[in-house]
């Protein structure tokens, strides 16, 4: 593993990961998540269907930006292919979010050419693709881009948890040391491309509690997260 | 089994025809409008082996409406059973497919793969239900992928697993469901904004395309759901309480 993906999962990197709670703020308010265990069971769920798209097209972007990926593909390619795997657009609004401000953040961390590139392609690209080029950026293989979207999949709603429902900070990150046994280790291991598959095959595991949770999340009047 | 059904639609003096009608049974097809076909199951199952597919060629210009008249209830048996449907919809083509459920019983093991390859004004309604056993039944295994692209560009790409208990009680993924269900409307719709209610979410898409996504307890309030949700999804507003 390249020691740049700890700075890239470390949540206080200034990238506005912590605005976000990956619809755990609205389960909590419906009640669907209440404590410790209803938490394990919404981060295992998050983690093997949206995280395992984030992860696979982390992956994949990591691989094209090392250029490895030949054929008539391009940055606002591999885009379109998460937009079609996010059917909710408050869940596509939140990745364009996250993903503008981790490249804003990756491009003065490791400036290269091909961050350059793919703001130009994508100015607001979704976070996977942000994250798959910073973490080549930085040095990294797409195998460790994978581990820190999966990473990501699960910490930051786990930490919004802690904050929404005040639980044992403890209890939360024992939660989080069971599922990290569950994150992509190896490279092929689980849902990862060879750097130049199509991209059509990727993984594309639908959530649909979440859509739901995410739509309501943005019609809510009071709220502390912005998804 | 290994079956293989196909149905072809042909314009004909500015008509719908529906020159290619080739049923394999279990998949038994019969023509029951001017451009309304069902599919009428003439064996059990799948049952794990079997191998079902259904191809579909909505011609340019033509309309296709495809139902069945009972829902597929899918048994266990030697390996995997599949099914495959590939529909392609032709410019200003216009194709509803609204089967019936799927029914996972126990110990089944089912693979659906559906590949929709749309002209840029195809009009499509594609409606698919998923139920997880039958009345107090825990379901078998389900591994079903949806692609759609519209003019060779993704449109909607996804997939549901059924059959692990940790994931379908998750509060992210089926909760306390026990059917899952979506439609996906291709075509102008009037719609600019998301709509939610109970269970059910009215997503535009990045592309011009709208899906409704349903959880529910039973069928009949997953069809309701789903139905509101296209209802509302040409009204371009709420259609009114679930």
């Amino acid at each position: 593993m390249n020691a740049a993906i700890l700075l890239l999962t470390d949540s206080r990197l200034p990238a506005g990961g912590h605005a976000h709670s990956g619809g755990v703020e609205q389960a909590v308010t419906s009640g669907a998540v209440h404590d410790v265990p209803s938490l394990g069971s919404f981060l295992r769920g998050r983690l093997h269907t949206t995280g395992a798209v984030a992860t696979a097209l982390a992956a994949a972007s990591c691989a094209f930006a090392s250029g490895t990926a030949d054929g008539p593909w391009a940055w606002d390619g591999l885009d379109a292919e998460v937009d079609a795997r996010t059917a909710s657009p408050a869940q596509r609004a939140a990745s364009r979010v996250q993903g503008r401000l981790l490249l804003r953040v990756a491009r003065r961390l490791w400036p290269s050419p091909v961050l350059e590139e793919l703001a130009g392609a994508v100015p607001s690209p979704h976070h996977p693709l942000a994250l798959g080029a910073a973490a080549h950026a930085a040095g990294a293989a797409p195998e460790d881009a994978a581990l820190a979207a999966a990473y990501h999949a699960i910490s930051g709603p786990a930490t919004a948890a802690v904050r929404l429902l005040g639980l044992d900070p403890v209890a939360v990150h024992r939660l989080l040391a069971d599922l990290s046994r569950e994150l992509p280790t190896a490279p092929g291991e689980r849902d990862l491309p060879p750097s130049a598959a199509p991209w059509a095959d990727l993984p594309a595991h639908s959530a649909p509690a979440l859509d739901v949770l995410a739509e309501r999340h943005a019609l809510a009047q009071v709220r502390l997260f912005v998804s | 089994m290994h079956a293989r059904a196909a149905l072809a639609t042909a314009l004909v003096a500015g008509r719908t025809s529906i020159p290619v009608l080739r049923s394999a049974p279990p998949l038994t097809l019969r023509q029951t409008g001017p451009h309304s076909v069902h599919l009428i199951s003439t064996a059990a199952g799948p049952l794990g082996g079997d191998r079902l597919e259904l191809d579909l060629d909505v011609a340019p210009g033509t309309t296709l409406e495809l139902g069945s008249v009972a829902s597929t209830l899918v048994l266990p048996g030697p390996g995997e059973s599949r099914t495959l449907i590939t529909a392609r919809v032709g410019a200003g083509a216009t194709l509803r497919f609204t089967p019936e459920p799927t029914v996972l019983a126990a110990g089944c093991a089912h693979r659906i793969e559906v590949g929709l390859t749309l002209a840029s004004d195809a009009r499509v309604l594609w409606r698919e239900e998923i139920v997880f056993g039958r009345y107090g039944e825990q379901p078998g295994r389900c591994h079903a992928r949806f692609d759609a692209t519209l003019d060779g560009r993704p449109l909607l790409r996804q997939e549901f697993t059924v059959g692990t208990p940790a994931l379908d009680t998750s509060p992210a993924v089926y909760g306390d469901a026990r059917c899952v269900g979506t439609t996906l409307i291709a075509g102008p719709v009037p719609l600019a904004e998301a709509v939610v209610a109970d269970g059910v979410a009215v997503l535009p898409l990045a592309g011009p395309a709208t899906l409704v996504s349903a959880l529910a307890l039973d069928a009949v309030a997953l069809r309701t759901r789903l139905e509101w949700g296209e209802s509302t999804a040409s009204r371009g507003r709420p259609a009114g309480p679930v």
